[in-house]
């Protein structure tokens, strides 16, 4: 697939062949090899894969954090509509505009919401200053708009909570005062880190819920970074499944769920436990192997050395590119056609 | 509609974290021995002076070497009549003047260089921090001297020199805190918030590492005022006719054998002021140690 030349009128991020490399002392650490992605206004689209896919290098090379050249470089595109229309290549942006950018158009949350925030400022000075940043206001405003922001994040007496410190509040809580200061300038476009991955079940349901009625609410469009199928099945409406650095397979999250063609998508949902009792009890696959080494990836397609259906002199000989199954349905396996007639499933 | 159920009100956790570090520093009796010491001290030398009724320049030659608890002179006279207790306020003055002075200084000094280099690494960190074990390798004492040898010595200047050899302490201390603070995940989410390098130093890191930094400051009073002693004694400080501990202990020196109070009481003071500070950090150190808060 060629990039294309100018970006997608409808697209709100288009990233375009991003490669990412780590220099290290045992060698260079392809990280990212060419994703290409894009998004549109208001969508949630999931980003899946295992430890080490490449999920989280993609959103940090998004924001321009990772570490400086000489340890990693960074090649390809990322454009991102600007608020006048315009598309700009951050990848291209001095410093100084692209420290604009990050909070303002693009915001983020991590996993760890009990270490993201900072523990000896009270939650009210961590918002406000997330919008003095910005926003250059007065203090006793940027206070004021902290104090609806939590109300929003949905925590009880948000007025009296702003003059408390990280340690009294549960996980949950954390993550919804981290989700208020990514909101606190209103953000086109929110990359959400695994942002459930450290929280207990019902919690997660609550931040899940709490993240699709802030994005009906405000219309940013989320990249959701997860290992977790049934978090994507609740809240994806597009889904990329991500392995050793390059996207495998892309769809809308139906089509995903109900017919997935490449292999590597087959054996991850089959390693999901199911929640069910009575009739007969499905024995977990685990994917045999590991993610291959990202200093040394195999010549051919990067999940042959994993996959059931790799033929030999093909799939470990010929890197497949992303071939169109239906519209809006991309799978990176040489064999997918052969598959699709039922022995892939 | 919020679903927030995974908050139960507590009472205000600060608020008894600062009591346990206050409680931790109250069992520390050196501790709370040196903060009284300090503080008689400080009071002594700030108000004493305006209270006791004999000057501290003031020649009496009718009452040299007057003995302590002898005559109205409470702690004796020295060689020129002067009262010892009026000189030995006035000298706390100019020796804690110094202390405080040249604490702040350096910590001043030693934070911004610690911040800057912890925070960038790499050259940038690595050239600020071998020019700190560069001034490390001084003894501070020679240096001191040869800094002292260079300018007009006066309670300004010797303040200054003293600062100079006195923040490399902080500036490790800071350095390395902060190194560790800046992988955290706070840090990284400042960063994506689009904050500054130097919002994230001072607002956001900094904070983190006042601690350290308070019980480092403090224990440098103590080294200050030693310091200031030091040169002093040995010629190089605060000049007579004004009066600082160490000189005082200079003056004594000749006497020592027919008045040794004139060198004991001097001394005892210094002891008790290097001491006291001492202690306070001894007990900061403990009560602001936050691994301690595990109960």
């Amino acid at each position: 697939m060629t990039p294309p030349p100018r970006m997608d009128p409808d697209a709100l991020l288009q990233v375009e062949d991003l490669s990412v490399r780590f220099r290290s002392d045992t060698g260079v650490v392809s990280a990212l090899n060419g994703v290409t992605l894009a998004v549109r206004p208001g969508e949630t689209v999931a980003l899946v894969g295992e430890s080490g896919s490449g999920k989280s290098v993609t959103s940090l090379a998004i924001m321009r954090l990772t570490p400086s050249p000489p340890g990693c470089e960074v090649g390809g595109r990322v454009w991102l509509r600007g608020t006048d229309g315009r598309p700009v290549d951050l990848l291209a942006l001095p410093g100084e505009a692209m420290r604009k950018v990050r909070g303002d158009r693009i915001a983020m949350i991590f996993q760890e919401p009990m270490t993201s925030l900072n523990p000896v400022l009270t939650i009210g000075e961590q918002i406000a200053e997330a919008i003095a940043v910005h926003r250059g206001t007065s203090r006793a405003s940027a206070w004021n708009a902290a104090g609806e922001l939590l109300e929003l994040v949905g925590i009880p007496e948000p007025r009296a909570r702003l003059a408390t410190y990280p340690h009294h509040l549960s996980g949950g809580m954390r993550q919804r005062v981290m989700i208020a200061i990514a909101l606190s300038c209103d953000p086109a476009l929110l990359i959400a880190d695994e942002p459930t991955t450290a929280l207990d079940v019902t919690v997660q349901a609550q931040i899940l819920d709490l993240l699709r009625r802030l994005q009906k609410r405000t219309g940013m469009a989320v990249i959701f970074i997860t290992h977790n199928l049934g978090v994507v099945a609740e809240i994806a409406d597009r889904v990329m499944v991500m392995y050793a650095g390059r996207i495998v397979e892309e769809a809308a999250m139906r089509t995903l769920f109900q017919a997935p063609r490449m292999p590597y998508t087959v054996k991850l949902m089959r390693s999901v436990p199911r929640l069910q009792i009575g009739g007969e009890r499905v024995a977990l696959e685990a994917i045999p192997g590991s993610v291959p080494d990202p200093t040394n990836l195999p010549p051919g397609c990067a999940f042959a050395p994993r996959c059931s259906h790799a033929m030999e002199g093909t799939c470990d000989v010929v890197g497949p590119d992303l071939e169109e199954v239906q519209p809006g349905h991309f799978v990176r396996c040489v064999r997918w056609r052969e598959l699709a007639g039922g022995t892939a499933r | 509609m919020a679903v927030a159920a995974d908050i139960t009100p507590r009472e205000s956790p600060k608020r008894r974290a600062r009591n346990r570090a206050l409680a931790r520093f109250v069992r520390h009796r050196l501790a709370l021995f040196g903060l009284g010491a300090i503080i008689v001290l400080v009071l002594l030398c700030a108000v004493g002076p305006y209270l006791w009724p004999y000057n501290d320049l003031r020649i009496d030659i009718s009452h040299r070497f007057a003995v302590p608890f002898m005559s109205a002179h409470i702690l004796g006279a020295d060689a020129l009549g002067r009262d010892l207790f009026a000189r030995l306020m006035i000298a706390g003055r100019v020796s804690l003047t110094v202390g405080f002075a040249a604490m702040a200084i350096s910590t001043v000094i030693g934070t911004l260089v610690g911040t800057v280099a912890g925070y960038f690494g790499g050259a940038v960190g690595s050239m600020l921090m071998r020019f700190v074990d560069a001034v490390l390798c001084f003894p501070s004492i020679f240096l001191l001297l040869a800094l002292a040898a260079f300018v007009q010595p006066n309670l300004f200047t010797i303040t200054l020199v003293i600062a100079a050899t006195a923040w490399m302490e902080v500036a490790r201390v800071v350095e390395a805190q902060i190194r560790s603070l800046r992988e955290r995940d706070f840090a990284l989410a400042a960063r994506v918030l689009g904050a500054s390098d130097a919002h994230i130093m001072f607002r956001e890191l900094l904070p983190n590492a006042i601690a350290p930094i308070v019980v480092a400051s403090t224990l440098n009073v103590a080294r200050a005022i030693l310091l200031e002693a030091y040169v002093s004694f040995l010629g190089y400080g605060i000049q007579p006719p004004t009066p600082s501990w160490g000189n005082m202990l200079n003056n004594a020196q000749e006497y020592l054998a027919t008045a040794p109070w004139l060198a004991l009481l001097p001394g005892l003071f210094i002891i008790l002021a290097v001491t006291g500070f001492n202690f306070v950090g001894d007990g900061l150190r403990d009560a602001l140690d936050p691994r301690l808060d595990i109960t």
